[in-house]
């Protein structure tokens, strides 16, 4: 027979956003416990509202598996003397296992003669069992931030007030710290008077129900979805959901009834996102928009209540709203004021950090750095003349008013406000895009100006933070270089930029060097960060669906071309599946090794004197020119065929030649003919890093 | 309900349920967190049960009477709970009934909020409190002050007075609230607005105010060395009142200002550190005190 068990844990409101984890938590921990313990079980849920924790198993034993175990003891030989009496040794062991001495028999074991006890356990009912694994379970669960309260032993995310444990109508009694269990729950904290009696796992949810409390929360976020597409449509329009927000508005409530309410039309002439950021962030409203996806003047809020009185809730919370708009718009008028040139000068007394001096000072780098990356990439006069103006305005919004208040806002005011003062549309576009990727996930520039402004600024950023010894340890990054240096090698990939990452950081660090703020020497900090990078670019390629293999093949025969690299791990993974080329990999990691042998890549030919070296060298010869060819026009796939037709005569060379012998004239032209078809390779990847596969 | 009858209302349901009702502390502060009624009373196991109405200057709020949200110096209606009551919670919607806000017609949540002060070396866990969309209270167990843990727990309840008597009366300019019948929030607060906006930004001598904290710091730990833990603290609070005018007047960069808050932290984990060997050669008198306890359910 098996039952079902609640257990239900009181609380006060947990922060939404603990939720989603802790809910994962409560079931791999409990599943484990159960495990642990040999209770059987059907399936595992985990439900939970602002002020309760649900973990309710289905079909759970009431008996828990008896116990067998095999225990070795001390051999034969140690365990008794020549008359058959134990031994100290044995007399140990079976004091350890609470053992009689007929208790135990031998067994062998590859060759030997052991002392074995069969350690059994009769299954205790889960009943009994339960009064130790709920306790645990609960004082399992980590939270983000957790705290102490009322003299209790543990700590939780928020106190806990009861506790609920019912297994199928019978109540599990234990006391933790003086939380005492019942079969009392809480409803709807206002709409739902005293406590509920919870009679059986069978009439829980109901119960709830009926006290105003939707326990599961994939209920609730239909509902919530369903009523607030609902609403928007009465109104000719559509909600826009983030379901971020959604997630997080489905633990801030128990009961949800959401409900629209409209403000002034007059602030919809503000930026949209300007509107948006204080609904969503400050609000948890949803905003709404029209057939064109124009926003309209409502909002969506989700009450955790039932619909009487909506009318003053709405009231209220347009009153909030409007004067959090009225904010808005009296900033961004207050902002139209200035022009971004004033607010760009201002950014000399905003102090970007301490030894790398102010926003302003980081602003001109940028323009130096874009600047040799606009001759780079062959800007024509009018693109340049552009990216040097959005580089000297691109930080200018973070003294407006706006970006004060909604730091999210940064890079969009700018190009708001650009485009109100009559900048070029292309400067305005690269103040917003400089910024991207925000997060993970997020987009990169669409344009070419904006990508150039946006490795200008995070190579500044990564550069600046080296030069003065803050580079990222463990989990440690305060200036997000990791995600600066991931979001250079995003933007590089997105818009196919060929550039030269050493001689770029080298221009980068010059003015830190020229401050003499530069610690270490140029070479070294150089070097840390191209070490930066080659971590950021694996993984990048890792999360591109890239194998470990090729990807270290390509980034360890350089990695200065990330865009480069990027085309070589694309067309090596294409390769490496194939049957020719799998074959030549022996050959040509006979090649590397020996490779590294080799001084120079200086060959006499008259020194060849074997069929076989002189066949590999003409093959070699009559390969090499068109091999670079195909690789200075990046065509890869065909510089792989190339080189495959060097396997036949690479094998016969080793086949056929000594190339360790004790001339050492010899020795080295063969070594020498041999570095040069390894260096030819390496301009393509080092191929002996590829795992052979089968 | 004017500005007077919600301070009265919030006195006599706070001392129906066992608190003291105290008068503000008077020297200048941030927020009530800081009066010793606060700050010190958290420390250590006694119990403590205390409300009061704290007026709070904070010079970088100045907006020169101009602003309908903005103040210099707002007013905090605050309650410590010590221990924290198993129905806090309950107690503190209960409170929002005698105001007439009844929670049934209005969406009241508890929302995530961490409060942390790093001049007092104090944090807590909690929420703001929303009603149908607007934090009225900063609600928070005490988890440590002034770089202590707590070892009993405070609940500490802070109602933004003016922001409550907005919704009750239903204004949108802070000014307009009827404080009694014919005078107005203004009619009280306006010009000081006025006056202590430009004292803030435009007038405050940052000279004298850097020599006063260093020897409002330096008094601070004289008293300290001669065990005057509590004329000690009143320095500390000096010091932090003059730190945040000069904050105010953009006279402390952004690297100094870390500097300056380490500085007060300093000083009050001294103090806590005083109050708490204080208490003890006491031998804690109020834990013989059985007033504060007794609850009764709302």
């Amino acid at each position: 027979m098996s039952k079902d068990l609640l257990f239900e844990i009181g609380t006060e409101e947990i922060p939404a956003n603990y939720m989603p984890s802790t809910l994962k938590q409560v079931k791999s921990i409990s599943g484990a416990m159960l495990k642990n313990y040999r209770i059987a079980f059907e399936e595992i849920k985990a439900y939970g509202t602002p002020r309760r924790i649900v973990l309710f198993v289905k079909g759970i034993a009431e008996q828990q598996e008896n116990l067998e175990e095999l225990v070795k003891g001390p051999s034969r030989r140690a365990a008794y003397d020549e008359n058959g009496n134990p031994s100290k040794a044995l007399l140990g062991f079976l004091k350890g296992r609470k053992a009689e001495l007929g208790d135990v028999f031998i067994q062998e074991l590859s060759g030997v003669e052991y002392v074995y006890y069969k350690k059994q356990e009769k299954g205790q009912p889960v009943k009994k069992v339960l009064k130790t694994i709920l306790p645990d379970i609960l004082t399992s669960i980590s939270f983000p931030k957790s705290m102490k309260w009322g003299n209790k032993s543990f700590r939780f995310a928020r106190p806990v007030r009861w506790l609920v444990p019912i297994l199928g109508d019978e109540l599990i009694k234990f006391d933790k710290d003086g939380i005492k269990c019942s079969r009392y729950t809480k409803g709807h904290r206002v709409l739902s008077k005293g406590s509920i009696k919870i009679n059986n796992t069978a009439e829980y949810f109901d119960k709830l129900k009926a006290g105003f409390v939707i326990a599961d929360q994939e209920e609730r976020r239909a509902i919530i979805r369903r009523q607030c597409e609902e609403l928007a449509r009465e109104k000719g329009g559509e909600v826009l959901i983030d379901e971020e927000l959604l997630e997080e508005v489905v633990y801030l409530v128990e009961y949800p009834t959401a409900l629209i309410g409209g403000f002034d039309a007059e602030y919809l002439k503000l930026p949209k996102e300007a509107v948006i950021t204080p609904m969503k962030e400050h609000q948890r409203y949803f905003p709404v928009v029209d057939n064109d996806k124009n926003l309209m003047n409502y909002f969506i809020t989700v009450r955790n209540g039932d619909s009487r009185f909506l009318e003053t809730v709405r009231e209220g919370n347009e009153k909030v709203l409007k004067a959090r708009l009225a904010d808005a718009d009296f900033f961004y008028s207050e902002d139209r004021k200035e022009s971004l040139d004033n607010c760009a000068e201002k950014l000399k007394n905003v102090v970007f950090q301490e030894t790398l001096g102010t926003i302003y000072d980081k602003t001109q780098r940028i323009s130096a750095i874009a600047e040799y990356l606009a001759a780079i990439l062959g800007l024509n006069a009018g693109a340049k003349k552009n990216l040097l103006r959005s580089a000297h305005l691109c930080k200018a919004d973070l003294v407006t008013n706006m970006v004060k208040e909604f730091d999210e806002l940064q890079g969009i005011m700018g190009r708001e406000y650009a485009l109100l003062q009559g900048e070029d549309r292309e400067v305005a576009d690269a103040i917003f895009e400089h910024y991207l990727p925000r997060f993970a996930g997020d987009c990169t520039p669409e344009t070419l100006n904006g990508s150039i402004l946006g490795i200008s600024d995070k190579i500044d950023t990564i550069c600046g933070c080296f030069a003065i010894g803050i580079q990222p340890t463990g989990s440690q990054d305060p200036y997000a270089l990791r995600r600066q240096a991931i979001g250079v090698t995003s933007i590089i990939l997105d818009s196919n930029i060929h550039l030269g990452l050493a001689q770029l950081i080298h221009n980068s660090l010059k003015p830190f060097e020229e401050k003499g703020i530069l610690k270490g020497d140029e070479k070294s900090v150089k070097r840390d960060i191209l070490e930066f990078f080659r971590q950021r670019l694996k993984n990048v390629m890792i999360d591109k669906g890239f194998e470990y293999d090729v990807i270290d093949a390509v980034i360890n025969a350089g990695f200065d071309d990330i865009y480069d690299s990027y085309l070589k791990i694309l067309e090596l993974s294409k390769w490496k599946y194939k049957d020719e080329f799998m074959n030549i990999l022996g050959s040509f990691n006979r090649v590397s090794n020996l490779a590294s042998k080799g001084k120079s890549t200086e060959i006499n030919e008259l020194l060849f004197t074997e069929k076989a070296e002189l066949k590999l060298l003409h093959d070699y010869d009559k390969v090499y020119a068109k091999f670079v060819n195909c690789v200075d026009n990046r065509d890869y796939g065909k510089a792989l065929e190339l080189m495959i037709t060097l396997k036949k005569p690479i094998d016969d060379f080793f086949d056929n030649i000594m190339v360790m012998v004790e001339d050492e004239k010899i020795r080295n032209n063969r070594l020498g003919l041999l570095k040069s078809i390894g260096d030819m390779m390496n301009r393509i990847a080092d191929l002996s890093a590829v795992v052979m596969n089968k | 309900m004017t500005f007077q009858e919600i301070i009265l209302t919030l006195q006599k349901y706070w001392a129906d349920r066992h608190c003291i009702i105290a008068q503000p502390y008077d020297v200048e502060k941030g927020a009530g967190t800081m009066s010793p009624y606060t700050f010190l009373k958290a420390l250590g196991p006694e119990p403590w049960r205390i409300a009061y109405v704290e007026p709070s200057r904070r010079p970088a709020d100045a907006r020169y009477g101009e602003n309908p949200n903005r103040l210099y110096q707002h007013h905090q209606f605050q309650v410590i709970l010590k221990p924290s009551p198993d129905n806090v919670q309950d107690l503190y919607l209960g409170s929002l009934k005698a105001l007439g806000i009844d929670p049934v017609k209005h969406d009241i949540r508890f929302v995530e909020d961490n409060w942390e002060a790093p001049t007092l070396g104090a944090w807590g866990l909690g929420w703001e409190v929303w009603l149908d969309g607007m934090e009225i209270t900063q609600y928070t167990y005490f988890q440590q002050v002034g770089s202590i843990d707590c070892q009993l727990e405070s609940a500490e309840l802070t109602y933004g007075l003016e922001r409550i008597a907005m919704y009750i009366q239903d204004l949108s300019n802070v000014f307009d609230i009827e404080w009694v019948s014919g005078i107005n929030y203004g009619d009280v607060f306006k010009t000081a607005e006025f006056e202590h906006s430009k004292y803030s930004f435009e007038e405050a001598d940052t000279k004298l105010l850097f020599t006063l904290f260093d020897e409002y710091e330096a008094e601070a730990k004289r008293l300290l060395d001669i065990g005057l833990i509590l004329p000690a603290y009143d320095y500390v609070l000096k010091c932090s009142h003059a730190f945040n005018i000069l904050d105010a007047r953009k006279a402390i960069s952004v690297t100094e200002r870390t500097g300056f808050i380490g500085r007060v932290r300093n000083l009050a984990r001294l103090v806590a550190q005083g109050y708490l060997k204080q208490r003890e050669e006491l031998g804690y008198p109020l834990l013989k005190k059985a007033v504060f306890g007794g609850e009764k359910n709302e």
